[in-house]
């Protein structure tokens, strides 16, 4: 059946089978392959991404379901060449490993800040309770994310010559 | 890779075209909302219905409404509104402690309250959490509305009162004075089906005795409440002694299996724990409570 819906700003329009789960009609209709397909079984959160604002684990939503509606990826989250600040909190606190979780945690940071701006480390670590970081880089991933609430306005520093500042984690929940 | 069989998929636009839906496919068909339930089972070939009926865009179905003296929950709710709702955690703190535990922030955003009903796991907190506040459900069919209660509803694992052409709109929470109600779950990790989990609901009488009280138990093979546990309180001031007489009953009543989530002695001994954590926990809100 043919779907219409935005995806990272964009009109997209496909024929599919019905039974196309959103996390495969992301990576293989889009070729938006910076959403992971990891467990297939809504535990482990790398396929989250954002239905019209929330997050979601796109292999537990059909894509039919996602008709009409507003889908952010990984690659929706920097703007005109600029890094959304959770990115920019990734790098500056070595958010990553392997960087297999890193897109649905990143996403979920997203939301979580677009509703609480200044979460403490408890609420992070709730909004990401259902994602799985295998390197088990938990305590680095939340302090990506108060990185990204300390500056919401950073910049890429390649563009503006490091004007974020290399601030650290005590600086950030102090 | 883990794909649903095929199926054909229709979009209801309301409670009326959802029901002339399922009358025309039939019983193969399903109706599908949050999905997190459904499509797990059908990526694993479990479930292989014909025909998907989508109901997410039935907005009638999702509210939480104070009226008179219950509280009105449409089936399409999702978990996360019901955690964030300021009535609910004011009214029934139970559905809050539930909430805060089944599955995970992500998953909230999705799976609804209708959907776990009906989906009727032995292991679900909701119908526990539903069975103790003496909570109603209006299901929806071609012949129209009717009301039943929870112990009508179940119909044992993965079966409820709900037929193939009908839907579950509704559940209703009758608001009572001087009550509280908690749940309490052991799990093996966060986010997991429960080991065991106990829910209680009381009402107190003026002078501080139990006027009523309900309990009940997730994933240890109890349909419904423990009606023994539930009469020794009756009467009675509630203190500690209470409680564990109560969590004795409720664990002798209850009827685990060994599974992978531990052995049958365990389970029992978390019953009686956590019955006696949930009723201290409900009658010490009930005591604090302003909810008449």
């Amino acid at each position: 059946m043919q779907i219409s819906m935005k995806v990272n700003g964009n009109d997209v329009t496909r024929d599919i089978e019905p039974r196309v789960l959103l996390v495969h009609f992301i990576r293989e209709e889009l070729g938006l392959t910076g959403t992971h397909w990891g467990c297939d079984t809504t535990n482990c959160g790398t396929c989250v991404v954002l239905m019209d604002g929330q997050p979601v684990k796109s292999c537990t939503v059909l894509a039919v379901m996602a008709d009409g509606h507003e889908i952010r990826t990984v690659e929706g989250l920097a703007a005109d060449g600029t890094l959304d600040p959770v990115q920019q909190g990734f790098m500056e606190e070595h958010g990553l490993q392997c960087g297999f979780c890193t897109p649905g945690m990143m996403l979920t940071a997203r939301a979580l800040l677009d509703r609480n701006p200044h979460p403490d480390a408890a609420e992070i670590r709730e909004a990401i309770s259902g994602q799985i970081c295998r390197c088990t880089g938990y305590a680095t991933i939340v302090r990506s994310v108060q990185w990204a609430a300390a500056h919401p306005l950073a910049k890429d520093p390649a563009a503006d010559d490091g004007a974020a500042g290399a601030s650290t984690a005590e600086e950030v929940t102090a | 890779m883990q794909i649903p069989a095929a199926f054909d998929y229709e979009r209801a636009s309301d409670v009326a075209n959802a029901l002339a839906l399922l009358e025309r496919h039939g019983p193969e068909s399903r109706v599908i909302a949050g999905g997190h339930s459904l499509l797990p089972m059908m990526k694993l070939r479990l479930a292989r219905p014909d025909w998907l009926i989508d109901i997410n865009g039935l907005a009638e179905l999702d509210f939480i409404l104070r009226e008179g003296d219950q509280l009105r929950v449409g089936a399409l709710t999702r978990h996360a509104a019901l955690l964030e709702s300021a009535d609910v955690a004011g009214l029934f703190p139970i559905i809050r402690d539930a909430e805060r535990v089944i599955a995970d922030p992500v998953v909230r955003n999705r799976g609804t309250i209708g959907g776990s009903l009906c989906q009727a796991d032995p292991a679900e907190d909701l119908s526990t959490v539903c069975d103790v506040l003496r909570a109603l459900a209006v299901i929806r069919g071609p012949d129209g509305e009717r009301t039943v209660s929870m112990a009508d509803f179940h119909r044992g694992p993965y079966e409820t009162a709900v037929a193939h052409n009908e839907l579950l709109c509704e559940i209703r929470y009758p608001i009572r004075p001087r009550s509280g109600s908690a749940y309490e779950k052991v799990e093996r990790r966060v986010g997991d089906w429960a080991i065991v989990a106990a829910g209680a609901a009381v009402a107190l009488s003026a002078d501080g005795t139990v006027e009523d009280a309900a309990i009940g138990l997730t994933a240890v093979g109890l349909d419904g409440t423990v009606p023994e546990a539930e009469a020794v309180l009756h009467g009675r001031q509630p203190q500690e002694d209470l409680f564990a007489e109560a969590g004795r009953i409720a664990a002798a009543a209850c009827d685990p299996v060994a599974d992978q989530r531990g052995p049958v002695d365990y389970k029992r001994h978390l019953a009686e724990e956590l019955t006696r954590r949930a009723l201290r926990r409900a009658c010490a809100r009930a005591a604090a409570a302003g909810n008449g």
